[in-house]
């Protein structure tokens, strides 16, 4: 991977706060176009990540470069979008005019906001509520206009803190769609998050961090596109011999589930006829074996443990 | 320079939207019809007298009332100066909403001059609302103008920058409300160093008088009023020495440009402060 076509790269992160440790150790990269997301229990570190990475503090250790300029380069925000994991708009302004604020901050023309602010509101659901103060606009309202306003420049690189904090589920999926749309547009997305489905459907790429670590970077398309590293089967068969899992067959581990259900881990699908004539074989009648998609839960609740978050 | 200016103008915005602007109005008509009320009352028109040495003495009692109104205005606009500003950096820091501001392609010290002259513009008019007001009240009842005002109201509003300055450099690491007592506190600090120096003059005591330029060296806002005060009384007064509002002990020329590189100063540390805070 040539260093053009990445949108981050840190080497040796560090954040302290104090005398508290927020963030030990962050080498990680972003490449264009793709979604990447962050995840690990709350107070893993993803929020002070961001912050280090937009520059609104500043690395203890450790360097990195933002769409190829170094960290804190204010020219570089320009093609960046940030949704931060709290915050709250002023409430004396309107929806629209916090959406011109920001464009004008970004240097827009106001002939381009005239046309933007109206159709950012749109999207994000707001389009009839733009003229009203942000006083009378619920939590998820705030959300949502707080996306518009982390797309308002047309970003080459969105970072998403807990996006869908606050949401219903219409706006939920809302999310998934706008990052989608970001996406087919040619921008990378950086999310954070600590919730596994939406980092699962979402994401190319994904980093596991705990106590200011970061533990295991993995890539979720090539996992399912090769059948995963390791693969999780579910068969239902009678008639098993009592020593079948004992023999030469391509199984890693077979569990025993409710009734006449296992749950197996093969290397790869190619186990997958090998096993099914060893069944066969050994007069096993065989009802079902299907490979079972490997949930990031799993994979999270392995790479972070289950004492990992206080969430 | 866009960037500033969308900040300065955002600023007063939101100073309007809150009714701050308003309450300020309303609080500075309430000032200057109770100060016209009671130059009434007490100075009457001194035109209306014949007597010549009389119509003399009541011109004196004039430019002391104007003085007494410059003084309550200054107090005044010094606290609103303070109040008004004391919250807006730590308040947008503690609603996340500087974190979306300052990710854009805004440099932190741009925010902050951005702040500073949007509160400037905004006490200028009300500096000018109050005191050109006692200005007007005195001269409608009397006839009378202060000497060397350019000079004088120059050093006022300078005095309110001073403090609005000193408010935002606080803000920039303190909550609002530690702010407020840090920022009030030191404003109370010259206004007690500067009675004490006043008194020490008059009584003849030199350690007394140390002891207020010392307090004037930590918060110089106190120097600025007197000085201000020294300019627009008339030659009598200042023979005199009297009156509270001025005259014992007159800050020099060089306390008031120490007064000027303070204000420097502490915008140039608040844009050190603001610059390295982790957000």
């Amino acid at each position: 991977m040539s260093s053009a076509a990445l949108v981050i790269e840190t080497s040796g992160l560090r954040k302290v706060y104090g005398r508290k440790l927020a963030l030990a150790d962050l080498s990680l990269e972003v490449r264009a176009g793709e979604a990447f997301g962050l995840l690990g229990p709350n107070g893993a570190g993803k929020s002070t990540c961001l912050k280090l990475l937009l520059g609104l503090a500043r690395p203890t250790a450790g360097h990195g470069r933002l769409l190829g300029r170094p960290l804190g380069d204010i020219p570089t925000r320009r093609r960046v979008g940030f949704l931060p994991e709290h915050f709250h708009f002023q409430e004396w302004l309107s929806g629209a005019e916090v959406l011109q604020l920001h464009g004008r901050l970004f240097g827009l023309a106001p002939e381009i906001l005239r046309r933007r602010v109206p159709e950012l509101l749109e999207r994000v659901g707001l389009g009839a509520q733009g003229a009203k103060p942000l006083r009378e606009y619920s939590k998820g309202m705030q959300q949502r206009l707080g996306l518009a306003q982390a797309l308002v420049n047309e970003p080459e690189l969105i970072f998403l803190d807990e996006p869908t904090s606050g949401l219903d589920p219409l706006g939920r999926l809302l999310v998934r769609e706008v990052i989608r749309e970001q996406r087919q547009r040619g921008a990378a997305v950086f999310l954070n998050s600590h919730l596994l489905g939406e980092v699962e459907v979402s994401c190319d790429r994904v980093a596991f961090v705990k106590d200011g670590c970061l533990l295991e970077t993995r890539d979720l398309r090539a996992a399912s596109a090769a059948g995963g590293p390791s693969l999780r089967l579910r068969l239902r068969a009678r008639d098993l011999p009592a020593d079948f899992w004992r023999r030469a067959v391509p199984v890693a581990r077979a569990e025993k589930l409710a009734g006449d259900a296992w749950a197996l881990d093969v290397a790869a699908e190619a186990a997958i006829p090998e096993l099914l004539r060893a069944l066969l074989a050994a007069g096993a009648q065989v009802f079902e074996l299907t490979p079972l998609p490997q949930s990031l839960e799993e994979i999270f609740l392995r790479v972070i443990g289950r004492d990992g978050g206080d969430a | 320079m866009g960037a500033i200016l969308t900040i300065a103008l955002t600023t007063a915005r939101e100073a309007v939207r809150r009714k701050l602007v308003l309450l300020a109005a309303l609080v500075g008509a309430a000032f200057l019809l109770l100060y016209g009320l009671a130059f009434h009352l007490a100075v009457g028109n001194p035109r209306s007298i014949v007597n010549a040495a009389s119509r003399a003495l009541a011109r004196q009692g004039a430019a002391l009332f104007l003085l007494l109104g410059f003084y309550a205005a200054s107090l005044l606009v010094a606290t609103i100066a303070i109040l008004a500003s004391t919250d807006t950096l730590s308040g947008d820091i503690a609603s996340g909403a500087m974190q979306t501001l300052l990710s854009k392609p805004l440099a932190r010290w741009q925010l902050l001059l951005g702040k500073w002259l949007g509160f400037a513009a905004l006490l200028t008019l009300l500096q000018a609302f109050l005191l050109g007001g006692a200005m007007a009240i005195a001269y409608a009842f009397t006839g009378y103008l202060a000497p060397h005002r350019a000079a004088g109201l120059a050093l006022l509003w300078l005095e309110m920058l001073l403090l609005l300055t000193v408010t935002l450099l606080w803000g920039t690491r303190l909550s609002t409300l530690a702010n407020g007592v840090l920022s009030l506190g030191l404003f109370g600090l010259a206004f007690l160093g500067g009675w004490i120096e006043q008194i020490g003059a008059l009584t003849h005591h030199p350690g007394a008088v140390r002891v207020g330029i010392v307090a004037s060296l930590i918060m110089p806002s106190d120097v600025l009023w007197r000085r201000a005060a020294f300019e627009m009384q008339p030659a009598l007064l200042s023979v005199l020495a009297l009156g509270p509002f001025a005259g014992a002990s007159v800050p020099s020329p060089l306390m008031v440009a120490y007064a000027v590189a303070y204000t420097a100063l502490a915008f140039a540390l608040a844009v050190r402060l603001f610059h390295t805070r982790d957000l």
